[in-house]
């Protein structure tokens, strides 16, 4: 293949993690992949697709229901030299596994004395739309963000779904690695080479002196269209892809923030207690006085993912909410319109290609 | 293995649970501490199978397991006075211990929660075809978790080269195994039924401990898969501490001295002078040693330094700092 043409090699985020993977597991055969329905014909949403035709079923492997044990077994096969991925189809499903995510994978290292480690990537799908309701839904990435010990990855782009994945199969500590499902689908330039993005470096996504939108995951999409309205209207959005949130980049965060003087944090979390909590403390304790204006948080209302789409629409900010945040932090009032969804278009699946069921 | 070996195995276990016990009202080793005195036959006849590649882990009554597996003891008992110098650095404590050297892959404290992780230990040695073995102890409060029967299954169903190692000692702190369990079944039962070759024995023999254990060694190393041993056994003293607790109302004096009876050293002991294996000289010169090396590992732990406060923040990750 001609420079030019991989250069602008397109793959979808699904395509991408698998593949990390692949790559990962052809060069170092340490790395193997397990969960419920790995070898599955759909292959967890496409992202292990001909692995286990690939690399067989020692490598890649099916698991029985039992999240909490086999989260245990990726732990002590890490102990012994092995590198296994662990996939959960929901982050839902991993609450089951977590006493040995937080009392045993995140702790070994220090509660020992540094004297072992555990290099376990555990894949998870944060769910959304098409009625998945409250136990199919969750974005806890909070939970993990709170514990030393842990890496928290959440990549926005497909590009960064590769490197961040080879980056968290490579590192030496349990890595929380967080899909939001809406990702899946969206294509972006992604090398064939392999690659990493590291840890711990948030990505300023587009370039603005008004206001900083800090964003996560899925939310990126929404902060980049409201970045477009905004600057059709006269403001400049800075737009900044956390896609880590342990180890955090407060430094880029802080650096966009004494630029501009506002924040938003648009998170796919709840508000309550969760990582925009913990953004505005950072901005509130190192910015304070670099503040114009109160900063604003847009994420989940303090209650469960409702199913009905009826209920669910109204469940979800999006871009017009972030859009009339900004415009308030000026004084502005947003257009009527700003709230109007196009006629044919359903808020309750990624775009028109997803048609349920899962 | 010779008889010689399997008794100061025990004698060791017993000797150092005693020395802890005694200094542990001083007050200078400040974490928990769950003493096996009683239940030393488990630890010394089973890891006596093991080889120094095999695997062990345990839970949070681990001293016996450590020690029968061949991990250091001034390491354990600096650990336990919180030093520098501990197998853990000062950050673990007595119910953290591991030992790398002696393949005591980690013990932790959640009930049951070493079992699974014992179990990847194996999947993983089968995954790089190495010839280990990896045995996992745990109590029968283990056996009433959830993770208890997901490990099991997933060990049975993968055929791993793993030991489990249940310690009936019929108490889970004050609750007695009738509260917790119904009478007409048993743990070794449960196991079975799972799809694992499951055997029941008086884990105070610890001939008896060391045979079968040595039997389902060799079965694993063959590839032919788990096995799952339900010891019966008794401890002496509290669940969490150093003194004796029988008159405060949760068991009885009574029962207690039934089974110190059955001390497995006793029996030891009177097996080898009675059967001429031994004598009581030969005896009480391995006390000797014990006692000896027991006495300066004290002192080394006691006489170790703290570890500074700065190395509080270190190892969170491996690696690059967080």
């Amino acid at each position: 293949m001609n420079q030019a043409a991989t250069m602008t090699r397109q793959l979808k985020f699904f395509e991408a993690i698998r593949e990390a993977q692949d790559q990962c597991m052809a060069k170092d055969p340490s790395v193997y992949l397990m969960g419920l329905g790995v070898p599955d014909p759909k292959g967890i949403f496409g992202t292990t697709l001909g692995l286990q035709e690939k690399y067989g079923p020692g490598r890649v492997l099916d698991i029985p229901l039992s999240e909490n044990a086999l989260t245990g077994v990726a732990t002590g096969s890490a102990l012994v030299g092995m590198r296994p991925i662990l996939t959960h189809q929901r982050l839902d499903f991993a609450l089951v596994a977590m006493e040995q995510m937080v009392n045993q994978a995140a702790k070994w290292h220090y509660m020992f004395g540094g004297r072992a480690r555990v290099p376990i990537v555990i894949r998870m799908v944060i769910g959304r739309g098409w009625g998945q309701g409250p136990q199919h839904s969750q974005s806890l990435h909070a939970w993990f963000a709170h514990i030393p010990g842990l890496r928290v990855v959440m990549p926005a782009t497909p590009y960064d779904a590769k490197g961040l994945l080879i980056s968290s199969i490579e590192d030496d500590n349990p890595v929380i690695f967080l899909e939001h499902r809406w990702l899946h689908g969206i294509s972006d330039h992604v090398p064939e080479d392999v690659y990493r993005v590291p840890l711990g470096k948030a990505r300023v996504a587009r370039q603005g002196t008004d206001v900083t939108i800090v964003a996560t995951s899925y939310m990126l999409l929404e902060a980049l269209r409201a970045a477009q309205t905004l600057s059709e209207q006269g403001l400049q959005a800075e737009v900044i892809d956390l896609r880590c949130l342990r180890p955090l980049d407060d430094a880029t965060i802080l650096e966009s923030v004494r630029k501009t003087g506002r924040i938003v944090v648009a998170d796919t979390g709840g508000k309550a207690f969760g990582i925009s909590a913990e953004i505005v403390a950072l901005v509130s304790e190192k910015a304070f006085s670099d503040l114009k204006a109160a900063p604003e948080r847009i994420a989940l209302p303090d209650f469960p993912a409702p199913t009905s789409p009826a209920l669910s629409d109204e469940y979800y900010p999006r871009a017009a909410h972030i859009t009339a945040a900004v415009l308030g932090m000026f004084g502005r009032q947003p257009e009527s319109s700003l709230f109007d969804v196009p006629k044919g278009t359903r808020l309750d699946q990624p775009d028109s290609s997803f048609t349920g069921p899962f | 293995m010779t008889d010689l070996k399997l008794y100061r195995a025990m004698l060791h276990i017993r000797l150092v649970e005693e020395s802890i016990a005694a200094h542990y009202p001083e007050q200078e080793m400040r974490c928990p501490v769950h003493l096996c005195i009683g239940q030393e036959a488990v630890s010394a006849g089973a890891c006596a199978a093991l080889g120094p590649k095999d695997y062990a882990m345990s839970g949070h009554r681990s001293h016996g397991h450590y020690l029968a597996k061949g991990g250091d003891l001034k390491a354990m008992l600096a650990e336990i006075y919180g030093k520098a110098t501990g197998c853990a650095g000062g950050k673990g404590g007595s119910m953290h211990l591991i030992d790398l050297n002696a393949g005591f892959l980690g013990a932790t404290p959640i009930v049951g929660s070493t079992i699974p992780i014992a179990v990847g230990a194996a999947f993983g040695s089968m995954m790089k075809n190495e010839d280990r073995v990896t045995m996992v102890f745990f109590g029968d409060g283990a056996a009433e978790t959830g993770v208890f029967y997901e490990s099991l299954n997933f060990a049975a169903v993968k055929k791993l080269p793993i030991i489990f190692v249940c310690e009936n000692n019929f108490y889970s702190v004050y609750s007695p195994l009738e509260v917790r369990q119904p009478q007409d079944r048993s743990i070794a039962g449960m196991a079975r039924a799972i799809g694992i070759e499951s055997i029941e024995g008086d884990g105070n023999d610890v001939e008896l401990v060391h045979r079968v254990s040595a039997e389902a060694v060799k079965k694993a190393r063959a590839g032919f898969g788990p096995t799952f041993f339900e010891f019966t056994t008794y401890r002496w003293r509290e669940h969490c501490g150093s003194e004796y607790d029988n008159h405060i109302g949760y068991r009885t004096e009574a029962e207690y001295l039934a089974w110190k009876a059955q001390c497995p050293i006793a029996r030891m002991e009177a097996r080898m002078l009675g059967s001429g294996k031994a004598s009581q000289t030969a005896l009480d010169e391995i006390r000797a040693e014990l006692d000896k090396e027991i006495k300066a590992a004290m002192l080394f732990a006691r006489q170790s330094p703290f570890p500074n406060a700065k190395t509080m923040s270190a190892d969170i990750v491996a690696g690059q700092p967080a």
